[in-house]
């Protein structure tokens, strides 16, 4: 046993990861600079920056008197237990993460790196990577504006609830379910762009899936980026009428093991993923 | 490592519909090309060859290398594959830059690379126009350049004289041609079967999927046996050339040069032929300038044993 995971450790260590790490980085840049810095990502960053332009409006034209605070507190939370994690991040990832293997396939461009001396699973993981970190670049600004606007019209009181009170940590949870929020959906965006032509009614069924999760047997409850999350809002929201139908209601979960639970998912997706990349066939003809 | 492109026992099938089949080939290095009319499966087999799509059956190895360890792999292939499209918003430096980078080259000497690939395919001047405004001439450049700046060992090549002017499809040949001179492997599946005739050195030939025949031109020619040999004479009374070489029964047709210098003899036997035609020139009666085969070329070939059904340019 020893000597089987000696000579494991071996192998992987004579790996070249230098290479493979030089190729992800320029394959980073490349995907990066065409997923922001195009305009048919208009509507992702609309998606994006919707609920900030709500909130800058709210800022100038509504007081902000100290006992509303609370109150603001919770709304915020709503638009990210709501808006973000149901809505804008899950169609954001689906813009971006569909278009990284689905996109060059029907721009009949993929071949180009099939064609390199580069592995599939270095390619796949590369892409996944430039995916996180365009919709991290976005979402993640503007959680982060959000948070700042909410606070700002409160003044100094806003100022100690945010650097003496909880706020501080109420960013960081919520900046963490974004970084999960965009992981999660991203992977199975990604997987589902590699399994089907057009991945939009799949994205549409895991939309449903994640609605009607709630009400299925406690297992099946993991199979679910959204109930993951629900364990790591720093402020609960209870969903009424429309809005219950967008609540998660699982079984309390440490907020750890929500978040080890979803990586544990994430890995998952990724290595069926990279096993869909390596058997993949380039056959522009069918796309 | 082994200097071979091996096809063992290679099928694929795109569901029911039949890709190749039962394909064994061994290709030493040099220029081969890849004849058969459209659909036949040459650019499944050469998408077959760099692991664009997995054999149903069988085995390939290139120098000795499978396709699915690219890392390896792609450093010694470059494939200009028939797809006219490029990566989104590139300058044709950018696209060479990014696909050298991709192998892990230093920027300095990616960008060497680049420039000399741009040089070699003559787009030097457009390198900074976007790929976007290029002509189909210049793109079909640009892939050629992608294809051979890493400098690989095998170069496999789809139709890479598709939109090309006739002075750059002879560049083109040229640079073709040097590069089978050093050793490299060529594989070229082209319509164009007169111009790239001229650089190959063997032939395979498919139809529906089947290899038909394969290996030296000459040789493959002397195997179509049904077909007797088509040989040009150029001489200056090539109607008493004509009537003497039929008196001898293996000479079957004979059809006169259009500008009237020269006769095609078709015959059975060649070898008796030629003893005939040396036979006539010592004599002296008749003034024998040049004896060239007339269809021993991979056009004739092509033709004798696939036909005509969407044939191959000229």
């Amino acid at each position: 046993m020893t000597g089987q995971a000696t000579t494991f450790l071996r192998t992987l260590m004579q790996q070249p990861w230098g290479l493979w790490w030089l190729q992800a980085r320029r394959l980073v840049r490349i995907e990066v600079r065409r997923n922001l810095l195009t305009r048919r990502a208009w509507w992702i960053y609309f998606l994006a920056f919707v609920p900030t332009m709500l909130i800058l409006i709210y800022l100038l034209k509504a007081r902000h008197p100290q006992y509303q605070m609370a109150e603001d507190t919770m709304v915020l939370a709503g638009i990210v237990q709501f808006y973000y994690v149901r809505l804008g991040i899950f169609f954001g990832c689906l813009g971006i993460f569909s278009r990284l293997i689905r996109g060059e396939m029907i721009e009949r461009s993929l071949h180009f790196y099939l064609l390199s001396p580069l592995r599939r699973e270095v390619l796949l993981l590369a892409k996944f990577a430039a995916g996180t970190i365009s919709a991290l670049a976005l979402f993640g600004t503007a959680m982060v504006a959000n948070f700042a606007l909410m606070y700002a019209g409160f003044g100094a009181a806003g100022q100690d609830y945010v650097f003496n009170g909880a706020g501080m940590g109420q960013l960081e949870a919520y900046l963490a379910i974004v970084i999960l929020a965009c992981l999660g959906y991203g992977s199975v965006f990604l997987l589902l762009s590699m399994m089907f032509r057009n991945p939009t009614p799949a994205a549409l069924l895991v939309f449903a899936w994640e609605a009607i999760n709630p009400v299925m047997p406690s297992l099946l409850q993991k199979i679910s980026v959204a109930s993951y999350l629900r364990h790591l809002m720093p402020v609960r929201v209870q969903g009424e009428d429309i809005f219950a139908l967008l609540t998660v209601t699982t079984e309390p979960v440490p907020g750890w093991v929500a978040a080890l639970g979803l990586l544990v998912l994430i890995a998952a997706v990724l290595t069926y993923s990279c096993y869909r990349m390596r058997t993949l066939e380039i056959r522009y003809t069918t796309e | 490592m082994s200097d071979r492109i091996i096809f063992d026992n290679v099928s694929k099938f795109y569901g029911e519909v039949l890709g190749v089949n039962r394909i064994t080939l061994n290709i030493p290095p040099g220029v081969t090309t890849l004849v058969g009319p459209n659909g036949s499966g040459k650019t499944t087999l050469m998408n077959l060859m760099t692991g664009l799509v997995q054999p149903s059956s069988g085995t390939i190895s290139v120098l000795g290398l499978k396709p699915g360890d690219a890392d390896r792999f792609f450093r010694e292939v470059g494939y200009c594959t028939q797809f006219d499209s490029f990566p989104r918003g590139l300058t044709g430096f950018e696209f060479l830059m990014d696909s050298l980078i991709l192998h892990g080259m230093h920027p300095a000497e990616a960008f060497r690379l680049a420039q000399e690939a741009l040089q070699r395919v003559k787009l030097t001047e457009a390198a900074h126009r976007k790929i976007a405004g290029y002509s189909k001439g210049m793109r079909q450049k640009i892939r050629l350049a992608q294809a051979i700046a890493h400098h690989p060992r095998v170069l496999v090549l789809d139709e890479p004289l598709n939109g090309l002017d006739p002075m750059a499809r002879a560049e083109s040949l040229a640079l073709f041609e040097e590069l089978g001179r050093q050793g490299m492997h060529l594989v070229i599946s082209s319509h164009i079967l007169d111009e790239v005739d001229r650089i190959s050195d063997r032939v395979a030939l498919i139809t529906g999927g089947y290899l038909v025949a394969e290996g030296n031109i000459h040789q493959v020619r002397r195997e179509v046996r049904d077909k007797p040999m088509q040989v040009l004479i150029r001489c200056d009374k090539p109607e008493v050339l004509a009537a003497k070489m039929f008196e001898v029964n293996h000479c079957v047709e004979a059809r006169m040069h259009a500008d009237g210098q020269g006769v095609f003899l078709r015959t059975g036997d060649v070898d008796q032929f030629y003893k005939l035609v040396n036979e006539i020139a010592v004599e002296g009666l008749i003034r024998i300038e040049a004896v060239a085969p007339a269809d021993d070329d991979a056009y004739s070939i092509y033709q004798y044993l696939i036909g005509s059904e969407g044939g191959p340019a000229r």
